[in-house]
């Protein structure tokens, strides 16, 4: 679920506005961070979440207007380079800040313990978090699907100067876009912190899960990055306690496999 | 259309590079073979980018992978160098996994392509990290003894022997390189990059091409990746990390993509800038981040070019 969170909002940006978004695992450190810090200061996970989303989301919305807006940041290569020196500030300003140690968010109190149904036992905050991404996953369904914005949305990235013309500011959908999708990223940096930790390094790590989602599920499609997620975050799980030394491999060709068949991924569009 | 090939320019250059031993301390020394390895990367990089159109996150991939087989060889199958025998396998390890990735990865383009061979090189990275007994994992592979060629006077275990040693591989490859470019597939490349619907409908096999391309550029990131093994007698999973990657693509953009000797300056300023750089701040990584977005904002066609221009404009009529 944490997977289908960081590609929703990858393949969103991707998808929707043709921007690849190389910081998109900084913007899930960062909010863990954020997160950490929140929780350590005022011991509510709660806020943590709310202040490391937020966050995240407001630096998205800076982030596009003043540099991914611009003429320069049109081209595909530019995105990469651009973005990929957005992740190599993060982290260090992330190391700079809260050191190389790894560091863990405390599990919020009442969703400590485990329940048991029939012989197996669930932590309740990991039930708690399926429960979170599902309904995330049905909001963003019904945003996109069901609403008025939703329908902006994607008359925008079927034709972008149309859009305009029936008088809609394209530019604020866009910008509202990219904060939304570094939003889940930031909040998916809180929630996952009691179960992943936060590290130097993850921020590189989660970028190649979440891309590897991506191209299996298909770039700009949500079922795509829910499918990929859950095939990823079983095969991840399975193949690190099947061959821990070869367990990347899974990943890779199940990747490969889907790209043999289909080279646009699962549910791409062509 | 002729070409001029100014060859006293490049005559001048290669008896200034030739001299610098004599003139530099062996730190400095050891940063131009640094710069020279590099060069030779980002220009196998550029086959790609700048005259086929593919760009590439990945190209670490096959830059790791021969440093990887001519290490793993080195210390745990000879205990000593035999370089012929490494030089080759770890050339052909490169095009081996291009080869193999290739059939896969070329039928996609664009972003797609790029995102796909991004991961493709990190998932070796992966691999490298984790399968301790074969590749050491994070302790990487230490102790690679260099090539011995004492019987002809040259002794590499000093510096300047191997600066020359790997002056030699850049020439080769360099000329090498500007061959394929201006060969007819070169120009074939070219034509890809423009348009590849007119090309197949002039009857080109584009995918045909685009694959050779690969293996081509795959080749001559390999020797990168042999010489720098050496040089290190070391090799870690960074070779073949994402980082290595990106810094190959900015040194192909900074110097001028489709250029081939753009990419050799890039990789020389590059070098030039993360050596003295992280001589004076532990934050480093924040100057090279701005790095790259300066150079997408002020130099997106590269510095190869802003010169010519300013050449040109300053020649006298």
């Amino acid at each position: 679920m944490l997977l289908f969170l960081l590609a929703a909002g990858l393949t969103l940006m991707l998808g929707t506005m043709r921007i690849v978004n190389l910081a998109h695992g900084s913007y899930y450190l960062l909010g863990g961070y954020i997160g950490y810090s929140i929780a350590k200061y005022t011991n509510n996970f709660f806020l943590a979440c709310l202040g490391g989303l937020l966050a995240i989301g407001i630096l998205g919305m800076v982030i596009y207007k003043v540099i991914l807006e611009k003429r320069f940041a049109r081209e595909t290569l530019s995105q990469v380079l651009v973005t990929f020196g957005m992740l190599l500030i993060i982290s260090d300003v992330c190391r700079w800040i809260w050191g190389g140690t790894p560091l863990a968010i405390p599990q919020p109190e009442i969703l400590q313990g485990s329940i048991s149904i029939g012989r197996i036992v669930f932590p309740i905050y990991r039930l708690a978090f399926i429960l979170m991404g599902g309904i995330i996953l049905i909001f963003l369904w019904w945003f996109q699907e069901r609403t008025k914005y939703g329908a902006i949305v994607r008359a925008g990235v079927d034709d972008e100067e149309m859009t305009q013309g029936i008088g809609i500011n394209i530019s604020l959908v866009k910008t509202l876009i990219f904060s939304m999708g570094a939003l889940l990223a930031g909040f998916a940096g809180v929630v996952g912190g009691p179960f992943i930790g936060l590290s130097t390094g993850l921020d590189i790590d989660i970028l190649l899960l979440a891309i590897v989602v991506v191209i299996i599920g298909g770039m700009g499609s949500l079922k795509g990055a829910l499918v990929g997620a859950l095939l990823i975050g079983l095969l991840d799980a399975f193949g690190k306690s099947l061959l821990p030394e070869l367990s990347i491999f899974t990943l890779f060709a199940t990747m490969v496999i889907v790209l043999a068949i289909k080279p646009s991924g699962l549910f791409g569009i062509k | 259309m002729k070409r001029q090939v100014p060859y006293v320019g490049i005559a001048i250059l290669l008896a200034i590079l030739s001299a610098l031993p004599i003139f530099l301390p062996s730190y400095y020394t050891g940063l131009f073979i640094l710069m020279l390895i590099f060069a030779i990367f980002a220009m196998s990089l550029d086959i790609l980018q700048g005259y086929t159109g593919l760009p590439s996150l990945g190209h670490a991939a096959f830059f790791g992978t021969s440093a990887y087989a001519v290490a793993i060889l080195n210390v745990k199958l000879y205990q000593e160098c035999n370089f012929g025998v490494e030089l080759i396998v770890g050339v052909l390890s490169a095009a081996i996994v291009a080869s193999l990735l290739g059939l896969v990865v070329l039928r996609s383009k664009g972003i797609y392509l790029l995102m796909i061979l991004m991961a493709s090189s990190m998932m070796l990275w992966g691999i490298a990290f984790k399968w301790r007994s074969l590749t050491g994992g994070d302790d990487g592979i230490p102790g690679i003894s260099r090539p011995d060629f004492d019987l002809i006077g040259l002794d590499l275990g000093s510096t300047t022997h191997y600066y020359y040693f790997v002056l030699l591989f850049f020439v080769i490859s360099a000329v090498l390189m500007y061959l394929v470019v201006h060969s007819s597939f070169g120009h074939t490349l070219l034509g890809i990059r423009e348009s590849e619907t007119r090309m197949r409908s002039l009857g080109y096999n584009v995918w045909l091409h685009k694959y050779i391309a690969f293996i081509v550029s795959a080749i001559f990131a390999g020797l990168a990746g042999v010489l720098i093994a050496y040089y290190n007698c070391f090799v870690s999973p960074s070779e073949l990390h994402l980082v290595t990657s990106a810094e190959g693509l900015i040194m192909v953009i900074l110097g001028g993509a489709g250029t081939l000797f753009g990419p050799a300056i890039g990789a020389s300023i590059i070098i030039l800038i993360k050596n003295f750089v992280s001589g004076y701040t532990e934050h480093w990584m924040i100057i090279l981040g701005a790095l790259y977005m300066l150079t997408v904002m002020f130099a997106p066609q590269g510095v190869y070019r802003l010169f010519k221009e300013l050449s040109q404009k300053w020649r006298p009529i």
